[in-house]
């Protein structure tokens, strides 16, 4: 029983379930803007990798490394673009 | 008549109605031409709807060279409009036209189809594969590419071309200061032929990691298809800017948002941004793979190893990551702190050393080599002390402080001309020349190339280099003209007299290739230049399934030590080959593409859904299709071989 028992699964389903009530408590708790965002971003990146991992079986198949490496390729993609824009035209813009 | 109103030129000349006419008969003469010689069956069945990574790698190079004159055209127009003080050949409308096209064509159409040609043809051939790993997308690809070239290029006589400079520049670009539908045409005919590249990007990765032959680890790779494999990990990272950017760009002149505005919440700088997030990583893109063309010739025609063959690898791979990283040198004037640019100032800088590396080890590979100066090998050697040049006019462009004073002047035009042309252009027409007879089994004339040579690298000497004088003087780039007080004219002048010679160098080129295909011997052998890697190690002219017998490789000089050291490459008994079937639904698809890309610039939306609609159409019948491909059979296979003089067993 306990080998046919989707442990991980149910496991990763409160764990997104619980991540969904901590994003949402950003709505009904007064807190600053900042600390909200952070909240909203945190649980955002930590719900996606659930997914990822758990639900859709990144690190199970045979191309595992392909997926990890194209994920983190594309994370870093995202990041420079980000964060680059935001040095050129807010942060760093005179 | 009002719905053709539209379609008129907005700002006509005598030379874009010569240029309607000139269309008009060329494409009466292509379409007459096939028909009489009755070509139709075999063009649509032997190229339009091949899946084979030759032929749509030589439809990549033929595309290539037709914009190269197309775009040098443009280039000639523009140095006899400012060879003379206050001349009136072009106005400064056209003088705008000319050099957004010239920018758009060299770039997009000519530099990116070449490498991307070069790949298809040399990539597969030199891991051991017998196509790349989708066949059918990388039709597709070619067919995109193809579509958004044509787009492009009829603006100038449908609506108008677009003139905000191939840089395309908010709020210039914007519909409140560029009115005609120029910029409609340049958003489009980039998102298609970027859709193209992207999935070429993500095709030659699959190729190169899941396709080389048995015993090719990946540090036994030839320097060329490493450096295909880097340009298209980039590309995969930097041409998803572009699309996103241009949807964006599209959405605020057609569809009324305001990204790129410089109201309601819009910031027009972020064009800028944007396009040079993707804009500086694809100049790497263009860069890369000569590098590796290079590699290649100077070590075969060195006949040597290429030295340091590791640091070669780490080099594009630090180049790869700082060309993520420098993108805001590009407007370092536009207002960022002295902290920002000092960031981008230290990165840019950094790049000069893995290239510099890269330059050491191809100097250290000719070092006691036993030196074979053919074509090819001229415009290698050629290559590394103007592209030095070329670097070091980067490095002090690299220094933000200075830039404020070089910033767009014609020091920056000379400075990326002189990468481009001796590191791009040189690398394509040398690999050209090399890999010719791969392609096509005969050699193109060794004498008449290094009179094309000659003409080509004093052509660009004296036209660029009198444009770092000028641009240190003052002139502005992109002025359509100036006045005889400036002192421009003498070495502007210069400047045209060299860009003639570049004109007359590739005409020559074009004699060569009809002088050679009527004189040159056919007999040359498989191996004519005594060459080093895996492709010389089949026919001349390719069969289609490339290898008879999948070769195995122990080291990364293949073909090399197969013929020193007495590897054997082919081990296996000839077996069935698998081949991909072709397909006509790559180039429908593509046409629909250029139906719905037309139909949005001018706005006809009945058009837009239609061909949408058809391109779902499309992919749905794509995804519902099954097509496992042929078999070759033996007989067949022993049979070409044997009109090859016997299988390389």
């Amino acid at each position: 029983m306990r080998e046919l028992f989707p442990m991980k699964q149910v496991n990763g389903f409160i764990f997104s379930l619980l991540l969904t009530v901590v994003a949402l408590s950003v709505y009904f708790l007064e807190m600053s803007f900042q600390l909200g965002m952070t909240i909203l971003i945190v649980t955002a990146f930590v719900q996606a990798g659930v997914q990822l991992i758990i639900f859709m079986h990144a690190g199970e198949g045979e191309d595992k490394n392909a997926i990890y490496t194209t994920l983190f390729y594309g994370g870093f993609l995202g990041l420079v673009t980000v964060l680059g824009s935001l040095l050129a035209m807010i942060w760093g813009y005179l | 008549m009002e719905f053709f109103e539209r379609f008129a030129v907005p700002h006509p000349s005598p030379m874009i109605y010569a240029s309607m006419v000139a269309i008009g008969l060329v494409i009466i003469a292509i379409i007459a031409g096939l028909s009489y010689f009755k070509k139709w069956g075999y063009l649509w069945n032997e190229w339009l709807t091949t899946t084979d990574h030759k032929r749509i790698g030589i439809m990549y190079i033929i595309s290539a060279l037709l914009m190269l004159f197309r775009g040098g055209a443009d280039a000639v127009m523009m140095r006899l409009q400012t060879a003379v003080p206050e001349n009136t050949f072009l106005d400064a409308q056209h003088y705008n036209e000319v050099f957004t096209t010239h920018g758009v064509v060299m770039i997009i159409f000519m530099a990116m189809a070449f490498i991307i040609g070069l790949m298809n043809f040399v990539v597969p051939l030199q891991i051991g594969a017998r196509d790349v790993a989708f066949p059918r997308l990388n039709a597709l690809s070619f067919w995109l590419y193809f579509a958004g070239a044509m787009l492009f290029n009829i603006s100038f006589v449908i609506g108008g071309s677009p003139d905000a400079g191939w840089t395309n520049y908010y709020p210039l670009a914007s519909t409140d200061f560029s009115t005609s539908v120029g910029v409609n045409y340049y958003n489009w005919a980039l998102q298609i032929s970027g859709i193209g590249t992207l999935i070429s990007g993500i095709n030659f990765i699959a190729t190169i990691m899941k396709m080389r032959a048995p015993g090719m680890t990946l540090m036994k790779m030839p320097m060329f298809v490493w450096s295909a494999l880097i340009t298209n990990a980039i590309i995969v990272f930097a041409f998803p800017v572009l699309t996103i950017a241009l949807l964006m760009g599209t959405f605020d002149r057609q569809l009324g948002t305001f990204f790129f505005a410089t109201d309601n919440g819009g910031m027009d700088m972020m064009w800028a941004n944007l396009f040079w997030i993707w804009g500086h990583p694809e100049v790497y893109i263009l860069i890369l793979p000569a590098f590796g063309v290079y590699s290649q010739i100077i070590a075969t025609f060195s006949e040597r190893n290429l030295y340091g063959y590791t640091s070669m690898v780490a080099s594009m791979v630090v180049i790869s990551l700082l060309s993520f990283l420098v993108w805001v040198h590009h407007f370092f004037t536009m207002g960022q702190d002295a902290m920002t640019n000092s960031i981008f100032s230290i990165t840019t800088m950094a790049i000069a050393v893995p290239t510099g590396i890269k330059i050491f080890n191809w100097l250290l590979t000719m070092w006691k080599g036993k030196i074979r100066f053919t074509t090819p090998m001229l415009y290698s050697v050629a290559f590394i002390p103007l592209f030095t040049i070329g670097g070091v006019t980067g490095v002090m462009l690299a220094i933000a402080s200075a830039d404020y004073q070089y910033h767009n002047t014609m020091f920056l035009v000379a400075h990326f001309h002189n990468v481009i042309i001796p590191g791009v252009v040189f690398a394509m027409i040398a690999g050209l020349i090399y890999w010719w007879p791969k392609m096509f089994g005969f050699m193109l004339n060794e004498r008449i190339g290094k009179w094309a040579f000659w003409f080509i690298v004093v052509g660009f000497c004296l036209a660029f280099f009198p444009m770092y004088i000028t641009g240190l003087d003052g002139q502005a780039r992109r002025m359509y003209t100036y006045s005889e007080a400036t002192g421009f004219a003498p070495l502007s002048m210069l400047s045209f007299i060299g860009a003639a010679l570049l004109a007359v160098g590739f005409a020559i080129i074009v004699y060569n290739i009809y002088y050679s295909f009527r004189n040159s011997p056919r007999n040359i052998g498989s191996d004519p230049w005594n060459a080093r890697s895996l492709e010389w190690a089949t026919h001349n002219p390719v069969p289609e399934y490339n290898f008879a017998v999948t070769p195995e490789v122990v080291s990364s000089e293949a073909l090399w030590d197969a013929k020193k050291r007495g590897h054997k490459l082919f081990k296996n008994k000839i077996e069935k080959i698998h081949m991909p079937n072709n397909t006509g639904w790559p180039i429908i698809m593509a046409g629909l593409f250029f139906v719905f890309g037309f139909s949005f610039v001018f706005f006809i939306w009945s058009g837009v859904i239609i061909s949408g609609l058809a391109i779902l159409g499309c992919m749905a019948y794509r995804s519902f299709k099954q097509d496992d491909g042929r078999y070759i059979p033996v007989e067949e296979i022993k049979e070409t071989e044997d009109k090859f003089g016997g299988a390389n067993e």
